[in-house]
């Protein structure tokens, strides 16, 4: 009952608010006090935002900014009622598959002006980053932050089983044959985990492998082609092998906490895990990071989490100023200072990686070279949920992978016809 | 209009002004929208009966009706368990008090922390349950990801998660019986047994419709469990143990499809108004008000 009714009483709220739209936005008046709302999803990075915040309010005397965090299963609710409703906090974090929904419904506001009066140089970005933030050639949000992948390892599990550390010469092979070797059935050891991970996984083996996750246009998928299965047994060959825990186990336990409860040796992921394995005491001296192996090319995907604004805001100009300052290069000092994440801002990254110099961390900045931007299309979040119940057969062995990949082509291509 | 029926009005304000605006209003407005095409932004388009049909033939929609049935089905086991246990708690003489919080604890615990819990406690490779089987050489499975198991897993947390409030209404239904009926049944030789079945049961019989009417309910929305202890990132078991309120949820709020979960939910209220009126007319034939 709770549930349906908290439910609809969103959607009442929604209404409601709905009517009372008629506002005129302030004119901006320098003079003015006005406050900001800045929301977001993480408890971990929330101080080093209220310290961006405060920098800000110290140069803009007559402007407040209030971080709001919000947890993560209700973010994308919240915004969305709120956006709809016109109570959306004035300034939130965005991600790359749920930016074009907002982009299209007109919730963001434009700043790709403020990127000219401003100064701001977009080339300061990862392109793949700032890309994936323009929207029909308007700048709709600017990169907080970008992640890249990379092979996380545990040196005492390769150490015990004799095997060398991966490095930039790894391809394909040596993953498998690594994977085998570090296997140990009797301690409960895997050399890797190979779940069913889009972002951390598949994806990025299928770049490698030559292909495309969806066709160039966006209404048509490309997980059948020879090359994206050539990328999906990758992971399959390390199930098949028993290398990796299988996946009701990986359901049952998630794998970054096999990662850390070193169980397994291997753990392809992102940049962001980085100051949960050094703040782990366990793991101290054990992990260190490589990058990703090459197919028959290298390629990583990436992402980040761009800074948007409502369009619906009361304050356009003080919001707009205070994005500007979120994409800038004092903002990225203050986040990579504090070790919580990887600046977007290029040559903001130095403190980042001195805050853990016992990880390679020069790796996921050296990735961006050969980046690719998180693929998206369409309702991104849909056909994207529909990915372990088409793969799980293939990954199981119950299904040739050829077969698992054209019936989830065929099922991402139905969600991509509907708009 | 006289005075008192100013103040009368004025009294049931509160009451009526809440009722509206968060149960009659809502609901009204989900009725509406199960008629349209609601996207995340902008103006919503009315199609029609274009939802339904749409749902009718969603094979997505019809599994998580079944996996509600059959979790309803599970958890209405929970009652004959519950009336025994009320019944043998009231034969408790001393510390009835304790045996009541023992069995009440689970209720006023945050369905978040039961389903953490629960979700360490069903883990395939480290979890308690499969721990205590092997000790009697049974083979675990893995509970909460393998769809085989999952609805059978939650049904068992759901029963345990009731039986508090059941037994606290079961309880106060025992204490109504008069203490002759079972004077009178035990000079006629009636042992323990028999008279639970031929005087508790039916004398309690009115208690125990009105908790298997708030079990089917409430059962028939069970949400909080999959969602806590399945929503990981890569539960395979997932597409395969949807419940129904899950599925609105994922509708309108993940894919925001709104219109979409609308209707499901209009379906869902359907189907317990059914489900419950079916209930009042069985009722007729084994409740038993003396």
């Amino acid at each position: 009952m709770r549930h349906t009714w908290t439910a609809a009483l969103a959607v009442a709220a929604t209404l409601l608010t709905a009517c009372s739209g008629g506002e005129s936005p302030g004119t901006a008046n320098t003079a003015e006090k006005v406050t900001l709302t800045y929301a977001n999803w993480s408890e971990d990075q929330a101080p080093a935002m209220e310290q961006i915040a405060a920098e800000f309010q110290k140069q803009n005397p007559n402007i407040t900014v209030k971080v709001q965090t919000l947890p993560w299963p209700e973010y994308w609710s919240t915004l969305q009622v709120g956006a709809a409703g016109g109570t959306a906090p004035d300034a939130f974090w965005m991600l790359a598959d749920h930016f074009r929904e907002y982009a299209k419904g007109g919730a963001l506001i434009d700043l790709s002006d403020t990127v000219k009066t401003a100064g701001i140089d977009m080339t300061a970005y990862p392109k793949a980053v700032s890309d994936s933030y323009t929207y029909e050639g308007k700048i709709f949000a600017l990169p907080k932050d970008f992640d890249t992948n990379g092979i996380w390892y545990n040196k005492a599990l390769f150490d015990a089983a004799g095997v060398s550390y991966p490095d930039d010469t790894w391809g394909w092979q040596q993953v498998q044959d690594a994977a085998k070797k570090l296997t140990d059935p009797a301690k409960g050891v895997w050399g890797i985990a190979a779940p069913i991970d889009a972002q951390g996984g598949y994806y990025n083996t299928i770049l490698q492998a030559g292909g495309s996750i969806i066709k160039p246009g966006g209404t048509a998928s490309d997980f059948a082609g020879p090359e994206a299965v050539a990328g999906l047994k990758f992971w399959t060959d390390l199930q098949k092998a028993g290398s990796s825990p299988t996946l009701k186990q990986l359901s049952d336990t998630e794998a970054v906490s096999m990662f850390e409860s070193q169980k397994v040796a291997m753990y392809f992921s992102g940049a962001y895990w980085a100051l949960r394995f050094h703040k782990n005491a366990d793991l101290k001296g054990k992990v260190d990071v490589a990058p990703l192996p090459q197919g028959v090319k290298r390629a990583t995907v990436t992402s980040g989490i761009g800074n948007a604004g409502y369009a619906g805001t009361k304050h356009p100009e003080e919001l707009k100023k205070f994005l500007a300052f979120l994409g800038g290069a004092k903002a990225a000092e203050i986040q990579a200072a504090t070790g919580t994440v990887l600046p977007a801002y290029k040559g903001t990254q130095q403190p980042w990686l001195d805050s853990m110099p016992e990880f390679k961390l020069q790796v996921f900045i050296d990735a961006v070279d050969y980046s690719v931007p998180l693929p998206v299309a369409g309702d991104t979040a849909e056909w994207q949920g529909l990915a372990a119940q088409y793969l799980a057969p293939a990954w199981d062995g119950a299904k040739p992978v050829e077969e698992a990949a054209k019936e989830y082509q065929a099922a991402v291509d139905e969600v991509l016809a509907e708009q | 209009m006289t005075s008192s029926a100013r103040w009368a009005l004025l009294f049931v304000a509160p009451a009526t002004v809440g009722l509206v605006a968060l149960y009659l209003w809502p609901f009204l407005s989900t009725f509406v929208k199960s008629f349209q095409d609601v996207p995340a932004f902008g103006p919503a388009t009315y199609t029609g009966l274009d939802n339904y049909v749409e749902l009718a033939g969603d094979g997505e929609v019809w599994q998580a009706f079944g996996n509600s049935a059959l979790y309803t089905v599970l958890v209405l086991l929970g009652i004959p368990l519950a009336v025994v246990l009320a019944a043998l708690i009231e034969q408790v003489s001393r510390g009835r008090t304790v045996y009541r919080v023992l069995f009440f604890l689970p209720v006023v615990t945050l369905p978040v922390a039961v389903g953490m819990v629960w979700r360490f406690i069903y883990n395939g490779d480290f979890g308690l349950l499969n721990h205590v089987l092997s000790w009697f050489g049974i083979d675990g499975h893995y509970w909460v990801a393998d769809a085989r198991f999952t609805i059978y897993a939650f049904a068992a947390v759901g029963i345990w998660m009731g039986l508090g409030i059941n037994l606290i209404i079961l309880g106060a239904g025992l204490q109504a019986i008069p203490k002759a009926v079972y004077e009178a049944s035990a000079l006629d030789g009636a042992g323990r047994v028999r008279q639970f079945f031929h005087i508790t049961v039916p004398l309690l019989s009115p208690s125990i419709f009105f908790v298997t009417i708030l079990t089917v309910i409430a059962a028939l929305q069970m949400f909080d469990l999959i969602f806590i202890m399945l929503r990981s990132v890569n539960n395979t078991a997932l597409a395969d143990s949807k419940t129904i309120v899950y599925l609105f949820y994922e509708k309108a709020f993940v894919q925001f499809q709104q219109g979409y979960g609308a209707a499901i939910a209009i379906v869902l209220l359907i189907v317990i108004m059914i489900a419950t009126a079916l209930q009042f007319r069985l009722q007729r034939s084994w409740v038993f008000y003396g």
